[in-house]
């Protein structure tokens, strides 16, 4: 992708449809820091709106695409990369964004994402994991920690949690990395990374849900719940994409996985070259 | 391609991909399963050569999926199937009858139910072609009965799915899937294609879904600046989310509508003697080809028969079956399935007249069975 970075200002208003506001989001939920950051990443790369194509999920993640002022498509739940798989494929001008939430993408798509790790095709994958499915009122998810309590796990969520990163490196993401909103410039600066890579960048967004489950789980108001993030960052991450940065505890955040696998949509192309024009 | 002219012996399967690429079909997402997996097979090696993308998805959700997604890209679209892939499609299906997003789905029927019987025949998907997806939502399905007949039928999914921005359903029986038979194929150029209404002109104040005279509003495509927001939750003229009752109301009723309104388009059948038909046969598929042998038969043995074949199945040809109907005491529908569509001829004609004929253990219901049931209601 050309690149071609922007000194204007950030007005997030240029990348909003106003008239749909005001959103539907709860008050504190970390979904609209994610945005701002990916609509800042968009400015900074000069991304023309007329070619970002946003596909979503269903959930509150899923929700997002309606408010930018973009080529939007809000499709069935857990299958926001199918869809997104035929769009690149048949249109590679586009720039491709999947927005998709924990259960979206881990449970009911699951198989989609793996598939979509393995084929590398250029688009860049964002998962906001706010560890519950807070549209349909606080079941567990995938990524619910242990012991915490939700409308379906009234004792407290039994059941391990997945490491999305590390699963979308293992099926061979050509880009991994995961972000915390409390730090909305590296943030920003990751998806810039992810947007600009050519393969398919998956991007774990680790959001919060003050609503529903910070309040189940007594996890504190939204300031609280965001600044707990800090407890499982390393300081020197602040701003900079780093390489795997090692901590004994909690989640590692940057960029996690890099590689210049091929890409899937170069390659077919170039497989359909050779078969047209010549004989049968 | 250079050979379309000659005869060629294929088998339907092959002559519903030819059909495809010669209808402009230029993506399309699969899932390997009998009895359609040719489908898959054959525009694998077609599409690349004209600028196409095949791609053999992770699922039969994604390959559904995969396809609107590349049709709302701008692509002539396409998936291939069988029963229980066409089951785990419905989802998806809803969501391009919702977002009138233009898309071919080939459903090659087997034995059911489950697994069933995945080498067999059987015509066990009619009220599942029609009901498949939940809400109220307008289908449009084929039923050809010849390989030559898929060909043609392919062609015409694509102009109705692209001139009334519909999913339209190709339904095709085992046998007529894996027919060889020789025929000789258009040339594309021959062929009257139909491609979708792109939006054009201001872009401000469009209005995606808006209500024009013919019911079906240009679609926006991406890239050209309308930056329109598609979803699966009802939406109004504006493409976004409304519970309003009254424009509930008026979206859901437009996406119906538009196929009664283009019904003309949409309805095909062959009817054969049915001017002075005493017993009218109704019979679709490979069975409506059995149906036309034996309604010879019976009219050599001077039986007042008459076959009425639907090609399209859904909407059904409701006033053509009246037609050929209204000489008959008799309306016999033979079926490959337990009784589906005799319910919709039940419907138009009325209960008495009614009889049935029924198979469901894999095999095709033969002319002389079907004329062993005329000459039974003679």
């Amino acid at each position: 992708m050309a690149v071609v970075e922007s000194t204007d200002t950030f007005e997030i208003n240029d990348y909003l449809r106003l008239e749909m506001m005001p959103h539907f989001l709860c008050p504190g939920c970390g979904h609209g820091i994610a945005m701002r950051a990916l609509l800042w990443a968009v400015h900074e790369l000069g991304i023309d709106k007329d070619k970002l194509a946003i596909v979503s999920g269903i959930g509150c993640s899923g929700r997002m695409g309606a408010y930018v002022d973009a080529n939007t498509f809000h499709v069935t739940h857990g299958r926001p990369l199918a869809f997104a798989t035929g769009l690149a494929l048949a249109r590679p001008d586009l720039e491709v964004v999947v927005i998709t939430g924990d259960g979206d993408a881990l449970a009911i798509g699951g198989n989609h994402l793996i598939h979509a790790c393995r084929r590398n095709l250029r688009m860049t994958c964002m998962l906001l994991n706010n560890e519950v499915y807070g549209m349909t009122g606080g079941q567990v998810s995938p990524t619910t920690s242990v012991n915490r309590l939700t409308t379906t796990t009234p004792g407290g969520n039994l059941e391990p949690v997945f490491d999305a990163c590390k699963l979308a490196e293992a099926a061979g993401a050509g880009m991994v990395g995961r972000e915390v909103t409390l730090q909305t410039p590296a943030l920003k600066n990751m998806i810039k990374e992810g947007l600009a890579y050519p393969g398919f960048a998956f991007l774990e967004v680790i959001s919060d849900c003050t609503e529903i489950y910070g309040r189940k789980n007594d996890l504190g108001n939204s300031p609280e719940m965001i600044l707990s993030q800090k407890k499982s960052m390393r300081p020197d991450n602040y701003g900079n994409v780093v390489d795997r940065p090692f901590r004994p505890n909690g989640l590692p955040t940057g960029v996690l996985a890099r590689n210049d696998r091929p890409e899937y949509g170069e390659t077919y192309r170039t497989f359909a070259k050779t078969k047209q024009g010549g004989a049968k | 391609m250079s050979n379309r002219t000659l005869p060629v012996n294929i088998q339907g399967n092959h002559a519903c991909a030819l059909g495809a690429v010669a209808a402009g079909c230029r993506f399309y997402a699969g899932y390997p399963i009998t009895p359609s997996s040719e489908v898959a097979e054959r525009m694998s090696a077609e599409l690349p050569k004209v600028g196409g993308v095949f791609i053999q998805m992770e699922d039969e959700i994604a390959s559904m999926g995969a396809i609107i997604g590349a049709s709302m890209g701008g692509a002539k679209v396409m998936t291939a199937t069988s029963g229980p892939g066409f089951s785990l499609k419905q989802e998806n299906i809803g969501y391009a009858a919702m977002t009138e997003t233009p898309c071919v789905i080939v459903n090659v029927m087997r034995g059911g139910p489950s697994t069933g019987m995945p080498t067999r025949p059987a015509q066990g998907d009619v009220m599942q072609a029609r009901w498949g997806t939940h809400g109220d939502h307008p289908t449009i399905a084929l039923v050809p009965s010849s390989v030559k007949e898929v060909f043609d039928e392919t062609v015409r999914a694509f102009n109705l799915a692209e001139a009334l921005r519909t999913p339209v359903i190709l339904l095709i029986d085992e046998v007529v899937g894996h027919l060889v038979e020789t025929v000789t194929l258009p040339q594309a150029s021959e062929l009257d294609l139909v491609s979708r209404k792109w939006a054009e002109g201001s872009k401000k104040g469009f209005q995606p879904f808006a209500v024009t005279e013919d019911m079906v509003p240009p679609m926006p495509r991406p890239g050209d600046g309308f930056r329109a927001h598609f979803t699966g939750l009802t939406h109004d003229e504006s493409g976004f989310p409304t519970q309003k009752p009254e424009k509930v109301t008026r979206a859901v009723s437009r996406i119906l509508n538009k196929l009664e309104r283009h019904r003309e388009l949409i309805e095909s059948w062959e009817a054969q003697q049915t001017d002075d038909a005493e017993l009218l046969v109704v019979a679709y598929g490979i069975t409506g080809r059995s149906a036309r042998k034996a309604v010879a038969m019976a009219r050599e043995k001077g039986l007042k028969a008459g076959l009425m074949r639907p090609i399209t199945l859904w909407p059904f040809p409701e006033d053509a079956l009246r037609q050929a109907a209204k000489k008959a005491r008799r309306v016999l529908v033979p079926e490959m399935n337990a009784g589906q569509l005799c319910y919709e001829v039940e419907r138009i004609c009325g209960t008495d007249r009614i009889a049935r004929l029924n198979r469901f253990d894999g095999e095709a219901i033969s002319p002389a069975q079907i004329l062993e049931k005329i000459e039974e209601l003679a």
